[in-house]
C-alpha cells in the first residue's frame, strides 16, 4: 500500500515537473521589429535640399507638391500642348 | 493620396540606363548592387522592348510575407521599406521577389552576405529623415524633400513614371490615347520609312 502511495507521489511529482518545464523557456517572439519611421511630409529639416513650394508638417501641401511636380516633370503632353 | 507607384512605358524606354545611373549616384549605392536595372526583350531584333525594373512596392509584397525576422514594413504612402538593423541577410526575400529587387552587397570576403538592399522609392528608411545614418543605410530621402524618385525625374524620354498611382496612371493613359499606334506614332516615318502608293502619295 505504501509503495503504491510512493508511486502515486512520484508520478504526480513528475507531472508537476513536466508542467513547470515551460516556465524556463525563453520567449520566442520576433526579436526585432522595424523602428518607427517618420512620415515624409514631416520633412528632413535640411533646407538646402528641400523644395520650397510646400510646408514641412503639412500633409496636404506635401501631397499637392508631389502631384504638381509629377505633372510638371513627367507629363510632357500638358507642357507641349 | 493613393499609393506610390512606378510605371515604365516600354514604347519610350531607349535602354540608356540613365535611371540606373541616377539611382546609383543619388544613393551612393555600393559596387555590385543595382537597385534598378533595365531589362531588354528581343535585344537587337527589330521591335525590341526595354523596361526599367526595380522594387515595385507591391500591395501584397511576397518579400514581406516570407521574411523570417519581419524586417519589412509599408509606409502610409504604400512604399515597402525594411529595417537593416533587423535584417539577417538570409536571402528569402530574393527568392520570393518576382522582380529580382533584393540585392546583397558582398561586404566581406568570399560569399559573406551583407544586409539586403533595395529600392526605397527614394523614401529613406527607419532612421531620422535626412540624417546621416539614413543616408548611409538607405540612401537619400527625396520624398521628405518634396521630390519624386531620382530615376523617374532623370528619365530623358519620360518612359519611367513615378509618384501617386492615380497621377501617373492618368499621365500614362493620356499618353497612350494621344500617341495612337503603329504609323500614327510621331516619328514612325522617320524611323521606319513611309509607304508610297502608286500615285506617289505617302501614307
Amino acid at each position: 500500500m505504501s509503495s503504491l502511495k510512493r508511486m502515486a507521489g512520484l508520478v504526480s511529482a513528475l507531472f508537476l515537473m513536466a508542467g513547470l518545464a515551460a516556465c524556463g523557456d525563453k520567449a520566442q517572439e520576433l526579436a526585432g521589429q522595424p523602428k518607427f519611421d517618420a512620415a515624409p511630409y514631416t520633412g528632413t529639416g535640411v533646407q538646402v535640399f528641400t523644395t520650397s513650394d510646400w510646408k514641412a508638417g503639412d500633409k496636404n501641401s506635401w501631397a499637392l507638391q508631389l502631384k504638381t511636380r509629377a505633372q510638371y516633370g513627367q507629363n510632357d503632353h500638358t507642357r507641349s500642348n | 493620396m493613393a499609393r506610390m507607384k512606378f510605371i515604365c512605358d516600354a514604347e519610350r524606354c531607349i535602354e540608356c540606363n540613365g535611371c540606373v545611373t541616377a539611382c546609383k549616384n543619388e544613393h551612393e549605392v555600393p559596387w555590385g548592387v543595382n537597385r534598378r536595372r533595365v531589362v531588354t526583350l528581343n535585344d537587337g531584333v527589330p521591335g525590341e522592348r526595354s523596361i526599367s525594373v526595380a522594387c515595385m512596392h507591391c500591395s501584397d509584397a511576397p518579400c514581406m510575407a516570407v521574411c523570417p525576422v519581419n524586417c519589412f514594413y509599408r509606409t502610409e504612402e504604400g512604399v515597402v521599406l525594411h529595417d537593416k538593423d533587423v535584417c539577417i541577410g538570409c536571402g528569402y526575400c530574393s527568392y520570393a521577389c518576382p522582380f529580382g529587387a533584393p540585392q546583397f552587397p558582398s561586404a566581406g570576403t568570399f560569399g559573406v552576405r551583407g544586409k539586403m538592399d533595395k529600392c526605397t522609392f527614394c523614401a529613406g528608411g527607419p532612421e531620422a529623415n535626412g540624417s546621416q545614418a539614413e543616408f548611409e543605410k538607405y540612401g537619400r530621402n527625396r520624398l521628405a524633400e518634396g521630390k519624386l524618385p531620382a530615376c523617374a525625374e532623370m528619365c530623358s524620354t519620360k518612359a519611367l513614371l513615378a509618384g501617386d498611382g492615380d497621377v501617373v496612371a492618368d499621365i500614362f493613359r493620356n499618353r497612350v490615347v494621344q500617341r495612337g499606334k503603329g504609323a500614327e506614332v510621331w516619328g514612325w516615318g522617320t524611323a521606319y520609312g513611309s509607304k508610297t502608293d502608286a500615285k506617289g502619295a505617302k501614307s
